[in-house]
């Protein structure tokens, strides 16, 4: 476990590496450079020539490189070109609505996709069992902004039972609450239909298997050999895919976070692209691509914890 | 030799045709399949005869009718600057229809080049270019598209970029797995004896493989690459207004949602229903070339 998980921390680092220089190379990929796109059209050579001297686009580009990782390992993600304040700590402020609107969203997906998968395997073929995969296919198929859009057109604007939009009264839970409801619903549904699929079709291949005959041959009660034999070892791929599934759902809060207005890392990145403000725009992606690798190794490494075919094949 | 083969190959030529057909017949008798088919139908057919169905020029601007119900002139109503939605819904399907064709084509060119190098090039490039693809899937798809529109700018080219560059990792891991598991393969190492070609074993003996389950990926991805395609004109950062997009549709009826809430509904029912149609017949597709990945 130990050498599984150093190998699998070393990967981390160097796809993030990577990811970073990847960002970085693509100012330099492009024609024209960060100071006009961030000054447009209109600047004066000048201007141009003091926002690019701020922003150390003077230097040569391996210093800006080192420069640029450098900072990000100190926690500076350079300054804001319009308001003048560290990027990073606008990214910090931003941050707590878009962790709190992904876990939520992927806690509910999860939860009731693992409820409707087990339900399915326990009966399979049933109508009920098909009516819950095709549903869980269109689930999967149709956008989470397009869900977004339909629920706040139901349930904010035609039936109005729940705010619209903004994120709630700071330190009123229950407002707070509230307003994380349609965009939790929004961004989790396409998963609910995606983990009720993996794990019925995971469930299904480990009731076939010689330990849940053995259980059954002991006479143990049929709702204990689901739940206790067959579900611990079937929820193994569904814990190896949550990674993935954080970075779905950071997609989506973009989206969900635009059509409620909260002020999440999804529309600083969205209203800083209007801007044309682009170190802030780099350093929510790089912040949000970091949350999505450590994620992806947290669940990886759970994995492995949990299930030591996966060590033994890295 | 050629002789026998002239005689063989039309032997051979007629079953997999044969076999095709089957396999058709059996996606348009499965209800999802047939559902698909016609939903993937009526999206292609509508995207292509546009110009002649369109009952209004789709830019055509008519201010004092702006924002009209649906009616039996208007049958989804009218926008903020009184344009037919139907005809703009009818045009942005040729636009979800151009994106998706072109993404997925240039992808899947792009992902099978990737993967067969990786595949049967040597340890180190694999290893190289699994880093590059690995840290391309790094960053949440949205995000990425941002960061390249925050530096190149929006455009409907910017949108075919980044849906292919982000589309590329999937498509080259298939092929390449596949490569390395046929590289060792006797009728591979027969043809390496027989004096063949590096282009030669890639392209006629390990490509055929590949394919079948490329194909199938490549279906299910047209309905991702609509959704990003819509999803990044509704933001305003995809197809530039006032081209008609399903995108822009939404962004205009999001803007009016209090008032005129059928703008919405009618930008959003075409993404639904190509996107579940696509699915649709993309599972359904799996369940039949696919026997190993059976739903049951």
């Amino acid at each position: 476990m130990l050498v599984y998980t150093a190998k699998r921390i070393g990967l981390a680092l160097v796809i993030l590496l990577l990811a970073m220089t990847l960002l970085f190379s693509m100012i330099y990929l492009v024609p024209g450079d960060p100071a006009s796109i961030a000054l447009g059209p209109r600047a004066t050579p000048e201007m141009k020539a003091a926002l690019a001297a701020r922003m150390g686009l003077d230097q040569p580009i391996p210093m800006q490189l080192t420069n640029f990782i450098g900072g990000v390992l100190r926690g500076d993600l350079g300054v804001d070109v319009w308001s003048n304040r560290p990027v990073a700590r606008i990214i910090l402020e931003a941050l707590p609505h878009t962790l709190a609107l992904t876990a939520l969203g992927l806690g509910w997906s999860v939860s009731l996709g693992i409820v409707l998968g087990c339900f399915s395997a326990t009966h399979r073929g049933n109508w009920l069992d098909r009516v819950i995969g095709v549903v869980s296919v269109s689930a999967i198929a149709v956008p989470s902004f397009v869900v977004a859009l339909y629920s706040l057109l139901v349930f904010a604007v035609a039936l109005k039972w729940l705010p619209a939009i903004g994120a709630g009264q700071a330190g009123d839970l229950g407002d707070q609450l509230r307003h994380l409801i349609l965009p939790a619903f929004a961004i989790g549904l396409g998963w609910v239909g995606y983990i009720a699929r993996l794990v019925r079709a995971s469930m299904l291949e480990v009731m076939g298997e010689n330990h849940i005959r053995t259980a059954r041959a002991f006479g143990l009660p049929e709702r204990r050999i689901v739940y206790r034999y067959a579900l611990t070892v079937a929820i193994l791929p569904t814990v190896a895919l949550l990674g993935v599934g954080i970075g779905n759902l950071l997609s989506g809060a973009v989206f969900a976070e635009i059509v409620f207005a909260r002020p999440g890392v999804g529309k600083l990145i969205y209203d800083s692209v209007l801007n044309r403000n682009y170190p802030v725009v780099m350093g929510a992606v790089l912040v949000t691509t970091m949350l999505y690798v450590l994620a992806t190794l947290i669940a990886d490494l759970l994995a492995a914890l949990l299930d030591p075919r996966v060590r033994a094949n890295f | 030799m050629s002789a026998q083969t002239s005689e063989l190959a039309p032997a051979l030529a007629g079953e997999p045709r044969t076999a095709l057909a089957d396999a058709l017949r059996r996606v348009v008798r499965d209800p999802l399949g047939a559902l698909g088919s016609a939903l993937v139908l009526v999206f292609v057919l509508s995207a292509v005869l546009a110009p002649w169905i369109a009952p209004y020029e789709p830019n055509a601007i008519d201010v004092p009718g702006r924002l009209q119900g649906p009616s039996l002139a208007h049958w989804l109503g009218t926008d903020n600057l009184g344009r037919d939605v139907f005809s703009r819904v009818l045009f942005g399907g040729r636009i979800a229809l151009t994106v998706a064709l072109t993404a997925v084509g240039l992808s899947l060119a792009a992902g099978i080049l990737l993967g067969l190098i990786a595949g049967y090039g040597p340890r180190w490039l694999d290893n190289l270019l699994l880093l590059l693809l690995d840290s391309v899937r790094a960053f949440p798809v949205v995000m990425f598209a941002l960061a390249v529109i925050t530096v190149v700018g929006p455009s409907l080219q910017t949108v075919i970029l980044v849906v292919v560059v982000t589309s590329i990792p999937a498509y080259a891991r298939i092929v390449r797995t596949q490569t390395l598991s046929l590289r060792h393969t006797e009728f591979i190492l027969a043809e390496r004896a027989l004096g063949a070609g590096v282009p030669r074993i890639l392209l006629v003996h390990i490509l055929p493989n590949v394919i079948g389950p490329l194909l199938i990926l490549a279906s299910m991805e047209i309905p991702v690459v609509i959704t990003i395609e819509a999803g990044l004109s509704f933001l305003g950062l995809g197809v530039r207004p006032p081209t008609p997009s399903w995108g822009n549709i939404l962004s205009d009826g999001y803007a009016f949602i209090r008032n005129t809430p059928w703008l919405v509904i009618a930008g959003g029912i075409p993404v639904v229903l190509t996107t579940l149609g696509f699915t649709f017949l993309g599972e359904t597709l799996r369940d039949v070339f696919d026997p190993r990945l059976r739903r049951d």
